[in-house]
């Protein structure tokens, strides 16, 4: 394999495509860390090029790990429809791009295309392209699905509510759910991530968001976001769960080291179709981020963008209703500063929609990162002009539980005016009918949580 | 065209507007473009009285009762309201401006975290180490609080210098042995260190447990503990260290503790007490914890996951 070019009189070479995909990153702190980023900026440019040169089939033939290896590769290979890839397999990852982005590709072949890429192909093709391509390309793929209610329709955006609290009070989350509504918040989902991952607590959880929808008859779905095997185990023991929730890695040792397997993910997206309690049928919920299976130590040497595109590749198999990255969540030892979470918030969103997912991002920091507010906020506007199906709302942002700041229910509310965007329309009505929201905008009632109090 | 003209050609506009009911914005002459004479004036000229007299004087926003302030307009019930923000430290109830926040708790979130940025970027006061008679040793962490961020690994590790000041030192083979890590948050070893300090040494020695030679390590990462216990081969290893910042909490510190702490540790084998402040864990209390759990650990000749084994 020879994998070279010449810039400005010098050769840059690369030893294998592992090597070429790390260096042709845009600059991330965690690809330093894993010792795979390009030494300077004229190499990074190199491997791009190199990259955009390398044809498809060549990266079907190098995963991460080995299909006898590991078992995500072997979901991403089994799921591959041989016709479509054969179409495409003597593609450049440059003639990819263009194909992409070309006004004479209708959105509908994309995502017959998108059958036939791996998720090496779609780690390569992001990896060439600027942010405003991620943005364009992700802004002509529609993913729609439907569990209580219908999320990624065109001219629609949605938020989960995540009412968390630091003790997991019912009372408090209640507290938190009142306001999140009366902003317009909670369509995608009313999802709580808990402290305490016991059955006991998760299931009184469930129990007190399902009498909320019940009571206010609200059209969506509740979800707790425990560890899957404490949800299976509240779905037997009869406990109302509208979405299944797991965090997922991008290989097999990744995911052993998040306590799950292929196989465990097979029997809860069973148990979701058998038990959960909303018309579906997507039931899933998965949650991502680049820089994960790097701090597991299961990366195989390569860098994080592609292992995240993996991700995307396993939770496919489960047909989900969402995914969303959690892109500045892991710290600035995996991104540093606000525009490379930026960057990977706009790449995690477009390969999951090229993937073939209904993609969300939860645009968000810690404390130690360099990047504030405001640099959320942009992430957030562009995500929208990118066709994100939706958002994290939380109180102002800030969550107490977590201790990490994300995007509000006042963000989403002012995304969607922005832009022109609804509810996901059963939530709308239902919006309209308690007079919160007139043709789309909130209105003089909105905003104020003691609404809910009267029932 | 000169500026007198785009005046009048400004306010004509927003006239139209106004009475069209599509702006009830400000007075027309103040969105247009200033004269030239209109320009504010010398910094040496004499402030009017107007200016003179102007005073803003603000109480702390910050405060729990201020924070407890409602902001919503015209609540379907008020009552309700406070007791909705009561049951919960989120953000609620604070209202809109359209869209977006309201003023107040929108610039209050900045000063929240413009808090954490600054205590992250921030060494801790060398007159409190001193007082306390720590002498300082640093990581491999060589440049400075971005390196520290960007390269956990290299916080993991004293530098050889620090290995050599330690063993020259320190006690070895102490029963506790007790260091302090500046962490995440050099405000929280500011907050708690004078506190929590003394009631470990004073409790180790009620407990006629020997207490080795304290120390403080810049750029530190909780696995140095791992070297120091190579070094040191105390019985139990207490690292006080500063935590992750939180929106508008600085002041937070964990106490981590191992059982003869060496290379390959990991989190498995150690306890925490974390959320030490004024108002979480008091670091009082922490610290009499602290000698308590080094206690069992002698006892039990274990740490982290093999003392509750063992415990049962």
């Amino acid at each position: 394999m020879i994998l070279r070019t010449k810039l400005f009189g010098k050769t840059y070479e690369f030893p294998d495509l592992r090597i070429l995909m790390g260096k042709a990153n845009e600059e991330k702190s965690g690809d330093r860390l894993a010792g795979v980023a390009a030494a300077s900026t004229a190499e990074r440019a190199a491997a791009k090029m190199v990259l955009a040169a390398v044809p498809l089939w060549a990266l079907r033939e190098s995963p991460v790990a080995s299909y006898e290896q590991d078992e995500v590769t072997r979901v991403i290979f089994d799921a591959l429809n041989e016709t479509t890839y054969a179409e495409i397999k003597n593609w450049t990852v440059g003639e990819l791009r263009e194909w992409l982005l070309a006004n004479t590709t209708p959105p509908e072949e994309i995502r017959r295309v998108s059958n036939g890429l791996t998720a090496e192909m779609i780690a390569a093709v992001t990896k060439i392209m600027s942010n405003m391509d991620l943005i364009l390309a992700a802004s002509k793929i529609r993913v729609i699905c439907h569990c209580a209610n219908t999320i990624g329709l065109p001219g629609t955006l949605s938020s989960r509510l995540q009412p968390n609290d630091p003790t997991d009070s019912p009372e408090g989350v209640r507290a938190s759910i009142y306001e999140g509504l009366s902003y317009g918040s909670g369509d995608s989902v009313i999802g709580i991530n808990p402290v305490d991952d016991s059955y006991a607590s998760v299931a009184r959880l469930l129990d007190m968001t399902h009498e909320i929808i019940k009571t206010w008859e609200i059209p969506t779905q509740n979800c707790v976001l425990a560890h899957v095997t404490t949800q299976m185990r509240c779905l037997k023991n009869g406990s109302p769960v509208g979405l299944v929730f797991q965090s997922i890695c991008g290989s097999q040792k990744g995911n052993e080291s998040f306590g799950i397997s292929v196989g465990m993910l097979d029997e809860a997206y069973e148990l979701a179709k058998k038990y959960c309690v909303p018309a579906g049928p997507n039931y899933m919920y998965f949650e991502t981020g680049q820089g994960s299976a790097l701090s597991a130590n299961a990366h195989h040497g390569w860098d994080q963008l592609t292992l995240e595109a993996r991700n995307y590749g396993l939770a496919k198999r489960y047909a989900p209703f969402q995914v969303n990255t959690v892109v500045g969540f892991i710290g600035p030892e995996y991104l540093y500063d606000a525009s490379q979470i930026q960057r990977a918030g706009l790449e995690d969103h477009f390969m999951g929609k090229l993937t073939g997912i209904s993609m969300g991002v939860d645009a968000c920091y810690t404390n130690h990162a360099r990047i504030d507010q405001n640099g959320v906020e942009n992430l957030a506007v562009l995500l929208t002009a990118a066709g994100c199906n939706y958002f994290m709302g939380i109180p102002m942002s800030d969550d107490t539980m977590l201790s990490y700041q994300s995007t509000s229910f006042h963000d989403t509310a002012a995304l969607r005016q922005l832009f022109r965007l609804r509810p996901a329309p059963e939530f709308e009505a239902w919006m309209e009918s308690l007079g919160l929201m007139h043709g789309g905008i909130l209105t003089e009632k909105a905003g104020d949580p003691s609404f809910f109090l009267k029932r | 065209m000169d500026a007198k003209r785009l005046n009048e050609i400004v306010e004509a506009v927003v006239r139209e507007l106004t009475a069209a009911g599509l702006s009830s914005g400000p007075a027309p002459a103040q969105t247009a473009v200033p004269a030239p004479a209109a320009l504010p004036p010398a910094p040496a000229a004499a402030p009017s009285p107007a200016l003179s007299a102007l005073v803003v004087d603000l109480e702390d926003p910050t405060t729990p009762a201020a924070r407890a302030h409602p902001g919503v307009q015209n609540p379907a019930d008020a009552d309700g309201l406070a007791a909705l923000m009561e049951a919960t430290p989120a953000r609620i109830g604070y209202g809109c401006a359209g869209a977006r926040y309201r003023t107040a708790p929108w610039l209050t979130f900045q000063a929240d975290q413009a808090v954490t940025q600054d205590t992250l970027y921030r060494d801790v006061d060398e007159n409190l180490l001193s007082s306390l008679g720590l002498f300082k040793v640093q990581t491999r962490v060589t440049g400075g609080k971005q390196e520290y961020l960007l390269r956990p690994d290299l916080g993991r590790q004293l530098n050889e210098e620090a290995r050599q000041t330690i063993q020259q030192r320190c006690t070895r083979a102490p029963q506790v042995q007790v260091c302090v890590g500046d962490g995440l948050s050099a405000q929280a070893i500011e907050s708690n260190l004078a506190q929590i300090l003394p009631v470990i040494r004073q409790g180790c020695q009620t407990a006629g447990l020997s207490f080795g030679t304290p120390f403080f390590i810049q750029y530190c990462r909780v696995g140095v503990m791992n070297d120091i216990g190579d070094l040191l081969q105390p019985l139990v290893l207490m690292l006080l260290i500063g935590e992750r910042p939180g929106l508008g909490r600085a002041d937070s510190m964990s106490v981590y503790m191992g059982f003869r702490p060496q290379k390959g540790h990991t989190d498995a084998e150690r306890d925490v007490i974390c959320n030490v402040f004024n108002g979480g864990t008091n670091p009082l209390e922490a610290g009499a914890y602290a000698v308590q759990l080094a206690q069992k650990m002698i006892r039990f000749q274990a740490g982290g996951v093999k003392l509750k084994l063992a415990e049962g």
